[in-house]
């Protein structure tokens, strides 16, 4: 009999790649469900479109790298990227939106630096940016929220839509954001009374703000399953909060828009708990989290006043990529034992 | 009589200082100073306590052989004291300590020696050590013991001593020394004293049992060790909470005694020395430094018990509490074993299914190993022997590519970031690793146990170690080398120097030497010099001359009797066909060619004696130059002779020499002249009686008298020139 040679830990706690992956993508559900209330079944096509396109990328990619392509698809965080871009894009949008977003994200943003846990910047995010930047059209019509639109598309019409020729243009409405980035003669309380999207919503304008509700939820629950932490979350959210309090200036036609606004708009709380908390690409240790996190809310607040971009999450993110590795240099914790951090570059005397 | 009462006077110090102690301990605000603090990270996996909880401590019959490891703690093997065959009792010294920090080995049951030899033990590396084996005789009969029961009237010293001869080493894992641990040193006052009861390892119940039934040994050994350690401020007793009964068993027998027992939040690993003192004081050992120096020292529950046993019974430690769990075993318990009993013994005592047993662990699931040889033994550290099923403790799945969670970092109980660590350990990047504070690491596997895609981070860390500390060696080794070249370096052009220095001074010695000797080539001091080195030179060669081998001295004057008969027979000659005028002159010649014929007959019947006598010497040519005792003593008077003749020839000359070198020029011209005069006068004496007599060679008289004469009166021009 030969008896197993292992070193300790024997014991595991059970936890899993997959296992937090899946957690992950579950923990959306509460915003796709109200996306998908206020704005129909767009965002599932998206999704849909998203997860196959990423799927099959990775698989191949594994495949080209001569690599197990079940062990690797089963980790499942191909698929938290795909869910996360499918939520991040316009609702019925073009099918190739998606696909041409999937292939960046996997391929270029994920599999190119080395595959998962290797990349530099959060593979969503460069999917969203490369679209953004190279289909600026398609990416910045939002279907408004159905009670504006006398009744979201059916699936006919959302089929019509994302893979036929039908134009989407009758289905949009600006943004909340885009309402108050592009006013500049009106005073706020004029402007939500002028504007259904404010005047029937409560906090931060129809549909968007129950998104980011459920958005929020979704991050309690990762929070509350030690998922993730609360630092970089709640520096953002605390960062972008202070800014535009701010800059409120008392709700003026200048104004930046309120702190609930800011908030509970956009992609505010999908950024805050989704992707600002990627592991990968953010930082270490709690304090830089912190930072990174703080540094995000400070970008979001800027592009979005004084931008070009009414939403800026993914920039915001991506710029705060570039600085992880040198923040995570700055705020190693202190050692038990050892009278202060140090910074990583400090090598030991030898 | 005066060190007993400075003994006695030493204990009464102690006691009014525990009963001061007292006394303020109860006046002191407890609850400010037994405040409980958290440390970093920490995980809880499943406890696993129950199943080995159920029966009290139990006993297995004794295995046939005992094999009693040499190494069973941290420090130096002891050294054997017992031979092959050897018939030992029951707790009989059968190794030494070697060296201080070190310890003894004792002899858990009565029987024979039968092997000193390399056998399997416990370790990692499953690795065979020096083990003394012992064959059971079944009686299990008890050598003499030498208790100190009123250890308060004796000796730190004496008391430490006994602790070290009865083997005692830390019983929670590490093994160190007791002894060592209790005498700190480097002037470190020590006011807090913690006895770990807090076992936060799963499955391990060892430490929980013996608290709950020998509470009052226990506490009878705190009492020793605050004894020896001077009784400090305070003595806490760290429990976690998950052992009510042990918690009340002592906390009944604490009572009437100044400890404290702490109870505290179970997290693993809260049994960590470090993570216990910073929960019990919130202080910090200071990296690379140890628990004495922030006035603390640390000992095991199991540790105290075996103190208290050492110095009550002189019992030495020879058996141990472990807890036996698994489910492959069909009895889970703790059993009370002695140290030396194979592992293979205690399983099947305890029904082990070997179709469910998958692996073997040593120590509890977060930080024990695996053996492969169940013929290894229980030592003074094993705490616990898990035989787990595969469901029990399911195999690994392979690692998957770490996310960068984080969970790791917020695990870790000594605030290291475990994903960098993992991550410059794959890229072996030593630097970093430092930098990261890879040695803070206590390997407590927390960060591993969390890890979502199952990395073996500890597994990686203690390799990163293992390299580091070789590349250390390798450096250490490569730098003294170089030091060693580098001095060898020096040295050899330090020595090049010197001889190139002295080189120098002798040629700038010679040289000026050389110019003194031109400068002073007139002075009579040079030429006396030089006069005596040729006088030397030219009375050594005459000796050498004289004392050449005889058949040299043979050939020679054969040759010289030749040519002088040759010329006897041509002056002949001459004389006969010489006119008139020249006949004197050549008669005067032929006289001298005929005296030296003479003269050489004289030598050439010399040496023919000589060669005679000397047949030995003539066949030992080597010889000469160092008569060996086979030599004749002819040819010893022979050697004698012509060395004493050299010697007394150099002392001649050189007495002349000396003679002549101490006169001034005017006296040496003086002296001259006296001599020429003489000479003259002499001369003259010859040619008269030449003449008177009719000599033949008094035309040869009147020459030399003529050149003489001739020599005197320039002499005398040369001395009234002076003048």
């Amino acid at each position: 009999m030969s008896l197993m040679q292992i070193t300790s830990p024997h014991a595991h706690s059970g936890q899993s790649t997959s296992k937090v992956m899946l957690q992950v993508a579950a923990a959306t559900v509460p915003g796709i469900l109200a996306l998908v209330i206020y704005f129909g079944p767009g965002v599932l096509i998206n999704i849909a479109l998203c997860i196959v396109t990423a799927l099959a990328s990775e698989a191949a990619v594994m495949k080209l790298r001569n690599r197990p392509v079940g062990f690797y698809l089963k980790d499942y965080s191909a698929l938290v990227t795909a869910v996360l871009l499918g939520i991040a894009l316009p609702p019925y949008c073009p099918w190739w939106i998606p696909v041409v977003g999937s292939i960046s994200a996997i391929v270029l943003a994920k599999q190119l630096y080395g595959g998962m846990g290797y990349n530099p910047f959060n593979p969503a995010m460069v999917g969203y940016v490369v679209l953004l930047i190279s289909f600026p059209v398609e990416m910045t019509r939002w279907a408004g929220p159905a009670e504006l639109i006398q009744g979201v598309p059916g699936l006919d019409e959302t089929f019509a839509l994302v893979f036929g020729n039908m134009n989407v243009d009758g289905f949009t409405r600006a943004t909340p954001l885009e309402i108050v980035r592009h006013n500049q003669s009106t005073i706020l309380a004029q402007l939500y009374e002028m504007e259904p999207v404010f005047n029937k919503g409560t906090l931060a304008g129809l549909g968007w703000e129950m998104a980011n509700v459920g958005f929020l939820l979704g991050g309690l629950f990762l929070w509350f399953r030690r998922l993730i932490t609360w630092h970089a979350p709640v520096a953002m959210l605390a960062t972008l909060a202070v800014l535009s309090v701010m800059f409120y200036d008392g709700g003026s036609s200048l104004s930046e828009g309120s702190p609930l606004l800011h908030l509970f708009s956009g992609a505010t709380m999908l950024g805050a708990f989704f992707i600002v908390t990627d592991p990968v690409s953010g930082c270490t240790s709690n304090k830089g989290r912190l930072i990174f996190g703080a540094g995000v809310g400070l970008l979001v607040f800027v592009i979005r006043a004084w931008g070009a971009y009414p939403d800026a999450v993914a920039f915001a993110v991506l710029l705060m990529n570039f600085a992880a590795p040198f923040i995570d240099n700055y705020t190693l914790p202190r050692t038990y034992g050892h009278k202060a951090a140090r910074k990583a570059t400090d090598l030991e005397e030898q | 009589m005066s060190q007993v009462d400075e003994r006695l006077s030493a204990s009464e110090r102690r006691a009014a200082r525990e009963a001061h102690l007292i006394a303020s301990e109860k006046a002191r605000d407890l609850s400010r100073e037994l405040k409980i603090n958290d440390f970093h990270g920490g995980v809880h996996p499943p406890e696993n306590k129950h199943q080995s909880t159920g029966e009290p401590i139990g006993r297995i019959p004794l295995a046939e052989d005992l094999i009693v490891p040499l190494n069973q703690h941290i420090g130096a093997t002891a050294i054997p004291l017992v031979k092959l065959g050897d018939l030992v009792l029951k707790g009989q010294k059968i190794a030494e300590a070697d060296g201080p920090v070190s310890c003894p080995v004792h002899a858990p049951t009565s029987g024979k020696v039968v092997a000193i030899e390399p056998m399997s033990v416990p370790h990692p590396s499953g690795m065979v050590a020096d083990c003394i084996q012992i064959r059971s005789d079944g009686r299990d009969e008890w050598c003499a013991r030498t208790p100190l029961a009123d250890y308060r009237n004796r000796d730190t010293d004496e008391l430490l001593e006994q602790i070290r001869d009865c083997g005692i080493a830390g019983m929670g894992g590490a093994g160190f020394p007791t002894a060592v641990k209790l005498n700190p040193r480097g002037g470190v006052t020590i006011d807090t004293l913690i006895i770990n009861g807090t076992e936060c390892e799963p499955y391990i119940t060892a430490d929980d049992m013996l608290m709950r039934e020998h509470a009052d040994e226990i506490i009878a050994g705190v009492e020793i060790l605050a004894h020896l350690l001077d009784q400090p401020e305070r003595v806490l007793i760290g429990i976690e909470d998950n052992k009510p009964e042990a918690i009340k068993a002592m906390q009944r027998a604490a009572e009437g005694t100044r400890f404290h027992v702490v109870v505290f939040p179970t997290k693993y690993p809260s049994g960590g020395e470090k993570q216990l003192i910073e929960i019990l004081t919130g202080r910090e050992v200071p990296n690379e430094g140890l628990p004495a120096n922030v006035g603390i020292v640390c000992q095991n529950v199991g540790t105290a018990r075996a103190v208290y046993r050492a110095i009550h019974f002189g019992e030495p430690l020879i058996s141990r509490v472990t807890t036996v769990v698994g489910e492959s075993l069909a009895h889970q318990r703790n059993i009370e074993v002695p140290i030396g009993t194979p592992i293979r013994h205690i399983l099947e005592c305890h029904g082990i299914d070997r179709k469910q047993l998958q692996r073997i662990v040593i120590g509890g699931p977060m930080m024990g190993y695996t053996i492969e040889d169940e013929s290894a033994p229980v030592v003074k550290t094993t705490n616990c022997i898990l035989a787990p099923t595969n469901k029990e403790l399911p195999p690994p799945p392979p690692a998957q590519a770490c996310i960068r969670c984080g969970l790791c970092a917020e695990a870790c109980p000594a605030s290291l970031l475990p994903q960098q660590l993992y991550w410059y350990a794959r890229a072996e990047d030593r630097d970093k690793l430092q930098a990261y504070n890879l040695f803070d690491c206590i390997e407590c596997g927390a960060c591993s146990y969390v890890c979502p895609s199952s990395i073996p981070l500890v597994q990686y860390y203690r390799a990163a170690k293992g390299d580091i500390r070789e590349a250390r060696q390798e450096k250490e080794k490569a730098d003294r080398a170089r030091e060693r070249f580098e001095y060898r370096k020096l040295r050899m052009e330090r020595a090049e120097q010197e001889k190139e220095a002295k080189r120098l001074e002798r040629k700038k010695a010679a040289e000026e030497a050389r110019k003194l000797r031109e400068q002073n080539a007139g002075s009579p001091e040079a030429q006396a010099a030089k006069q005596e080195a040729d006088v030397v030179a030219a009375a050594l060669a005459r000796v050498k001359a004289k004392q050449a081998s005889p058949e040299q001295q043979l050939a020679r004057a054969q040759r010289t009797l030749t040519s002088a008969e040759h010329r006897v027979e041509r002056m002949q000659q001459k004389v006969a066909e010489a006119d008139e005028s020249q006949r004197a002159q050549l008669e005067a010649q032929l006289k001298t060619a005929e005296l030296k014929l003479k003269e050489a007959r004289d030598k050439l019947a010399e040496a023919e004696s000589l060669s005679a006598t000397a047949p030995a010497a003539q066949q030992h040519p080597a010889a000469e130059s160092a008569p060996t005792p086979s030599i004749t003593e002819d040819k010893l008077t022979v050697a004698g002779a012509s060395s004493s003749a050299a010697g007394a020839a150099i002392e001649r000359a050189k007495a002349a020499a000396a003679a002549r070198a101490s006169m001034s020029p005017q006296e040496k011209l003086a002296a001259e002249i006296d001599a020429l005069k003489t000479r003259v006068e002499k001369a003259e004496a010859r040619l008269q009686k030449a003449r008177s007599e009719d000599d033949p060679n008094t035309a040869a008289f009147e020459t030399a008298l003529g050149k003489l004469q001739e020599k005197l009166a320039e002499k005398q021009q040369q001395a009234g020139s002076q003048d």
